[in-house]
């Protein structure tokens, strides 16, 4: 595992506080004008993919504490129920779980990154990032039926994601989050509402995501757009 | 091929007796040599029609094959003569042999209506009384960037030469003639990213394990040379680079065809004086992969049975089953402060078993399991078993391989959708039959006899950094270059 930006931004200075009384948005650097925003509230319930077709609006819930990143402890992980509906809950902004006694809160988020920072996610609520288990959840509405397209995921650090209710990948261990590290066999968008659904098992340190849909040519698709409801 | 003089173009039968006896053994052949009839002498440049593969060799052997890998007797032409070579000028196959002889067919399978070799002008012989060379050994090329067609001949003694002939005709152009190797023979011309290559075989045949012959290769800018070789020395002085020497239990390697099969996979015909495997007897046909390193021909060698890591050039991670892997072992040496020892000190040094797969698998799903990328980690799923599928026939120069996990029975078989899975068990079952190619660049191109469902060609293809697919291949991707490290 790398050392996080967290720990970088820490040594330099941050204030940390500030950001996180921003609410989820996090703002780091050493002067106002060397920052960067990691993640963001949504203005807008609907959006396209970005220039490289990734996926940046997303629910995400609060952390669950889970360890290990091998792939059976993984998948005991996220096949383990921790809240009902679990495989198939599209959540709103606010919804709360109760997992092990505490509560948790789904939350609506936005980027304008390729990748969604579990880590200062996990920051902003006031939640450890490590030997946790997040779940991520989103829409994206297609204008006409997709097949032979695939969806293409990175993580840090393991982490197992459905299309429309099916397991599609699954990759493990203690791994640094790479653009289309994970690859879905050829599978079939329909016209209209489908559901992409997320587990990410962090180890310790960074933490987060990014997902994209990949043509019959494995080029971005994006002619699609992404909904929070 | 080395025949003196006197030798005269005659009708098949005749000329046969003045050859070498060439024995013709049907043999149950070592794995990874071409299987079947193979006994030949100075093979043409090896033609595919009507989906078979045909060459014709010295003193009227002919061989055909349905796939490339399986060989038995052909049908001798009308004219035979020493160390024939074949091209295709749109719909006619034009052969030469030795002293200029010159015949056609429109097909070369004596089943086919169109098959009839007819006789066509002598195209090229000696030029005078006192010409410094021995007209056979004939080597066509039809040079991609003019559409003309050249013939190169000449062997053992004296020159090498080539005469323009004209491609509707099959006759020759004009009398000029241009001088371009020396004491040589078994010449044929390719063309390669702007250059020529002259391909010669030096060295003397027809003495089974103790026939000096090898291939070598000069290059030009033009076709009509001059062949200059890598240090610089021009093939009229005796210069050559090796292209194809000895190796393993084969000896004397002569005769270069080249075989195009388009999509960056380029193999050559040749024979082998010896085969140590097969008597050592006389003239064994092979079909070896052709790389190119540095701007020159090296030839390729077969693939190897044996067990590997299947790296992807893309990714540099290797292929395996998605189960969940176990560390293979040992100490965690060297790492001072974690609790390990330092390399070399203290305790003896042990020897890290590999790991028991029978003792690993245990653990693994029944069922299918699907394929996927990861780091190399040493570990029993990664490791492959890469064997000839006995029976299962080939593809040209290769034969139909079963990949299975080492030490199973566990098989890489291709699914409906052109994907990838591994099944318990191998049943022979065509998406399980694999076809390995040899690149230009030496790296391997992996492909499944079919894929359930579709006619469509695919190869394994590494997506992503840690899945594989099979996909449409395209020569100019890492995605389906694959490398195959021991273990």
């Amino acid at each position: 595992m790398m050392i996080s930006q967290w720990n970088f931004h820490r040594s330099l200075g941050v204030v940390w506080a500030a950001s996180l009384c921003l609410g989820i948005t996090v703002v780091s650097g050493s002067s106002a004008n060397d920052h960067e925003t990691f993640i963001l509230t949504p203005q807008s319930a609907q959006k396209a993919p970005n220039s490289d077709g990734f996926i940046q609006l997303w629910h995400l819930l609060e952390p669950i504490s889970a360890s290990g990143e091998t792939q059976n402890a993984v998948q005991a992980t996220v096949k383990t129920e921790h809240f009902p509906g679990q495989f198939t809950v599209v959540p709103k902004d606010g919804d709360k779980v109760t997992v092990n006694g505490t509560e948790l809160t789904w939350h609506d988020v936005d980027t304008n990154k390729y990748n969604i920072n579990l880590y200062y996610f996990a920051q902003a609520h006031r939640k450890s990032p490590s030997g946790a288990l997040f779940w991520a959840v989103t829409v994206i509405n297609c204008p006409e039926e997709m097949a032979g397209v695939r969806l293409a995921v990175g993580s840090n650090s393991a982490s197992v994601w459905w299309v429309n209710d099916k397991e599609v990948i699954g990759i493990y261990g203690n791994r640094q989050t790479v653009v289309d590290d994970g690859i879905s066999k050829r599978l079939t968008l329909k016209k209209g509402r489908n559901v992409i659904r997320g587990a990410i098992v962090n180890g310790s340190g960074a933490a987060d995501f990014c997902a994209r849909i990949l043509d019959r040519e494995g080029k971005p698709l994006k002619n699609f757009t992404i909904h929070l409801n | 091929m080395k025949v003196i003089r006197i030798l005269t173009n005659a009708p098949a039968g005749i000329a046969q007796s003045c050859f070498f006896t060439i024995t013709f053994l049907s043999l149950l052949t070592p794995a990874l040599a071409l299987e079947g009839q193979v006994g030949i002498h100075d093979p043409s440049t090896i033609m595919k029609c009507d989906g078979k593969y045909y060459t014709y060799g010295t003193g009227g052997t002919a061989l055909v094959s349905d796939d490339g890998w399986v060989w038995r007797a052909g049908t001798r032409a009308t004219r035979t003569g020493a160390a024939p070579d074949v091209i295709q000028i749109g719909d006619r196959y034009l052969q030469y042999i030795s002293h200029g002889t010159f015949i056609w067919s429109k097909s070369l399978d004596p089943e086919s209506p169109d098959y009839q070799w007819h006789d066509g002008k002598n195209a090229f012989g000696m030029e005078g009384e006192n010409d410094f060379m021995n007209p056979i050994d004939p080597g066509l090329f039809l040079d991609p960037t003019t559409g003309k067609l050249w013939v190169v001949y000449g062997s053992y003694f004296g020159y090498l030469r080539v005469v323009e002939l004209d491609p509707d005709t099959g006759e020759r152009v004009d009398d000029k003639s241009y001088n371009v190797a020396v004491n040589c023979e078994a010449a044929t011309i390719i063309h390669h990213e702007g250059y020529y290559y002259l391909l010669a075989t030096h060295g003397s045949c027809c003495a089974g394990s103790n026939s000096g012959y090898n291939i070598r290769v000069g290059r030009s800018k033009n076709v009509t040379g001059p062949y200059i070789d890598n240090m610089d020395i021009d093939m009229m002085l005796g210069g050559g680079k090796l292209v194809c020497g000895s190796r393993t239990r084969l000896i004397g390697p002569g005769h270069f065809g080249l075989i195009d099969e388009g999509d960056g996979v380029q193999k050559f015909s040749l024979h082998w004086e010896a085969d140590l495997d097969r008597s050592g007897s006389f003239g064994i046909l092979d079909i070896l992969p052709l790389l190119w390193k540095d701007g020159w021909p090296v030839a390729g060698q077969h693939f190897k049975a044996g067990v590997y890591e299947i790296e992807s050039v893309r990714t540099g991670s290797a292929l395996e089953i998605a189960v969940e892997g176990v560390p293979v072992g040992g100490g965690r040496g060297g790492a001072r402060g974690l609790g390990g020892r330092r390399g070399g000190g203290g305790g003896a040094t042990t020897v890290v078993p590999d790991q028991d797969v029978a003792e690993v698998s245990v653990n693994w799903p029944k069922g299918d399991i699907d394929i996927r990328m990861a780091i190399y980690m040493c570990q029993a799923q990664q490791k492959w078993s890469v064997t000839p599928a006995e029976g299962a026939g080939g593809y040209l120069g290769g034969p139909y391989f079963k990949i299975t996990i080492a030490g199973t029975d566990r098989a890489l078989a291709a699914i409906e959708g052109g994907e990838l899975v591994s099944v318990p068990e191998f049943t022979g079952a065509p998406e399980q039959l694999w076809r390995i190619d040899q690149l230009t660049d030496g790296t391997w191109r992996i492909m499944p006899k079919s894929i359930p469902n579709t006619d469509e060609k695919m190869a394994l293809s590494a997506i992503g950094h840690s899945f594989a697919t099979l996909e449409k291949y395209d020569p100019d991707s890492e995605k389906q270059r694959w490398i195959f490290n021991l273990p």
